[in-house]
């Protein structure tokens, strides 16, 4: 498993003592870690996409059977005010609110890998769009 | 013109529904100058009855149109005829099938089916035939001659050799935004028997045609779409007065295209969002469409419907008698020659929920 960036700085902050040929530092990257950084959010983005065609819940019922192509989630307009909540709410309330009522099924923990792979997916979809956080 | 039933009003009707005997919507009958000719239809539309195992299935969906079926029910004066425009069912299976037909025959009067796409590509429409009649078809009534199309045929190679089993072929064209699925069509076996049968009619016969597609060209990823729609809509062009109404797309749109008035139904199981609203294509609706108010999913209900359809006048007048949302009518303005909404039509008039983004 990879280390991630921090964990790497340290591990090099020890090292350059000892080593003159120093590796790269913390503010840099090359197009190789950009490569597979995408390549592992859009795993993530995979993930979300068959997450999204599958029943979540217990009545067979998928969230593309009403979202084709995550379309009418408004991820860009999360957290917003959520007058049937009373309360500002995340995306990821409504992600539940829609497993639990139309899908018939157990809500996620907000930390859930399932969670992440769906949010990943449909900001995915709707990437180029400008953030509109608050917007109805 | 016919009265607005305001939200609380309809609410009130459809709350009492078992204790009384007529809804207020006895209140849309349009009047016509000679009311003699008037007549009415009943639309009911994409219910996906869906199995989930035994007995059971998916509550939601069957709530949509055991609702539609009492409403219609209780329409003043009674529709001539009702029409079914396809998905009936979720996967073409035999228990969805039979179970939606089982809700459907709690309807007074006689229904005229429509193929959809979900009911088909399990068996291609063999149970579906017995059950309900040819997949194709015409009838008169009162002066209008309508026709039945099943527009969701594909490619012949797709549906015949592209997949291991029928249930995956099903289950590949039940995705809406599925890239595996196939473009919609009537095919030429069909746009044949058409061309026949309108060959008999007088060209100044109203023509009613019902389709689960649009007989238009909207959105191709999301099958929003008739492969040959042009070579279709060329059949009907000699008639004076022609309507498509078609279903599939779980959504108020309307257009006008030569002589030809097109009306899209909303479903009763769920509203889909309108192709524009998909970020990583350029789509935009048939300009005349004012939208359907945006759902609010905290009503399980909301932006679904049926519809209630007047052809007095040769054209016709669509009533969308939408559940926890203000009814909507779209009529045929002889003046300007296109549908109209009767109230949103104005850009000045419309209302925030009507903007999708
Ligand atoms: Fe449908
Ligand atoms: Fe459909």
């Amino acid at each position: 498993m990879p280390l991630s960036r921090p964990t790497r700085s340290v591990l090099v902050a020890f090292a350059v003592g000892a080593v003159s040929l120093s590796p790269a530092q913390a503010d840099e990257f090359s197009q190789e870690d950009l490569k597979r950084w995408e390549g592992q959010f859009m795993d993530v983005v995979k993930q979300g996409r068959e997450l999204w065609t599958k029943a979540l819940g217990a009545n067979g019922v998928s969230c593309a059977q009403c979202h084709p192509n995550a379309a009418n989630t408004h991820p860009e307009t999360y957290p917003k005010f959520q007058k049937q909540l009373g309360k500002v709410a995340l995306v990821a309330d409504m992600i539940n609110w829609c497993i639990r009522n139309p899908a018939e099924g157990q809500p996620m923990a907000l930390d859930d890998p399932r969670m992440v792979a769906i949010q990943a997916y449909i900001n995915y979809e709707r990437r180029g769009v400008p953030m509109a956080p608050g917007k109805h | 013109m016919s009265a607005r039933i305001s939200r609380r009003e309809f609410l009130k009707g459809a709350g009492a529904l078992a204790a009384i005997g007529s809804l207020p919507i006895s209140l849309v009958e349009l009047a016509f100058a000679d009311s003699a000719e008037n007549f009415t239809f009943a639309h009911i539309s994409d219910s996906h009855i869906q199995h989930i195992k035994g007995t059971e299935f998916v509550r939601n969906w069957d709530r949509g149109l055991i609702r539609a079926v009492a409403e219609a029910n209780l329409l003043t004066p009674k529709p001539d005829f009702i029409v079914y425009g396809g998905d009936l069912a979720q996967l073409g299976s035999k228990p969805e099938l039979d179970h939606g037909a089982e809700i459907m025959a709690a309807l007074s009067g006689k229904v005229h089916y429509v193929m959809g796409e979900h009911d088909y590509y399990l068996d291609l429409g063999k149970y579906w035939e017995q059950l309900f009649g040819p997949q194709y078809y015409s009838f008169d009534h009162k002066g209008v001659h309508f026709v039945v199309l099943n527009s969701i045929l594909t490619y012949d190679d797709w549906t015949h050799n592209r997949w291991p089993t029928p249930e995956q072929r099903m289950l590949e064209m039940a995705g809406l935004d599925n890239p595996n699925g196939s473009p919609f069509m009537v095919g030429e076996k069909q746009r044949q028997w058409l061309k026949e049968d309108l060959q008999k009619i007088d060209k100044d016969t109203p023509l009613v045609v019902f389709s689960h597609s649009p007989i238009q060209k909207i959105y191709k990823g999301w099958n929003f779409w008739t492969e040959d729609a042009e070579q279709v809509q060329a059949l009907l062009k000699p008639f004076k007065k022609v309507t498509v109404i078609y279903g599939h797309v779980h959504q108020i749109q309307y257009n006008q295209i030569g002589n030809i008035s097109f009306h899209a139904v909303m479903g009763t199981a769920w509203p889909w969002p309108y192709p524009s609203t998909y970020a990583q294509v350029e789509q935009h609706l048939p300009k005349l469409t004012v939208p359907m108010n945006r759902a609010d999913p905290f009503f399980e209900r909301d932006a679904t419907g049926w519809q209630f359809i007047n052809v007095a006048t040769g054209n016709v007048d669509l009533r969308y008698n939408l559940y926890n949302n203000t009814n909507r009518a779209v009529s045929f303005n002889s003046k300007s020659g296109r549908p109209e909404d009767t109230l949103y039509q104005p850009a000045e008039n419309r209302i925030p929920p009507q903007v999708h983004f």
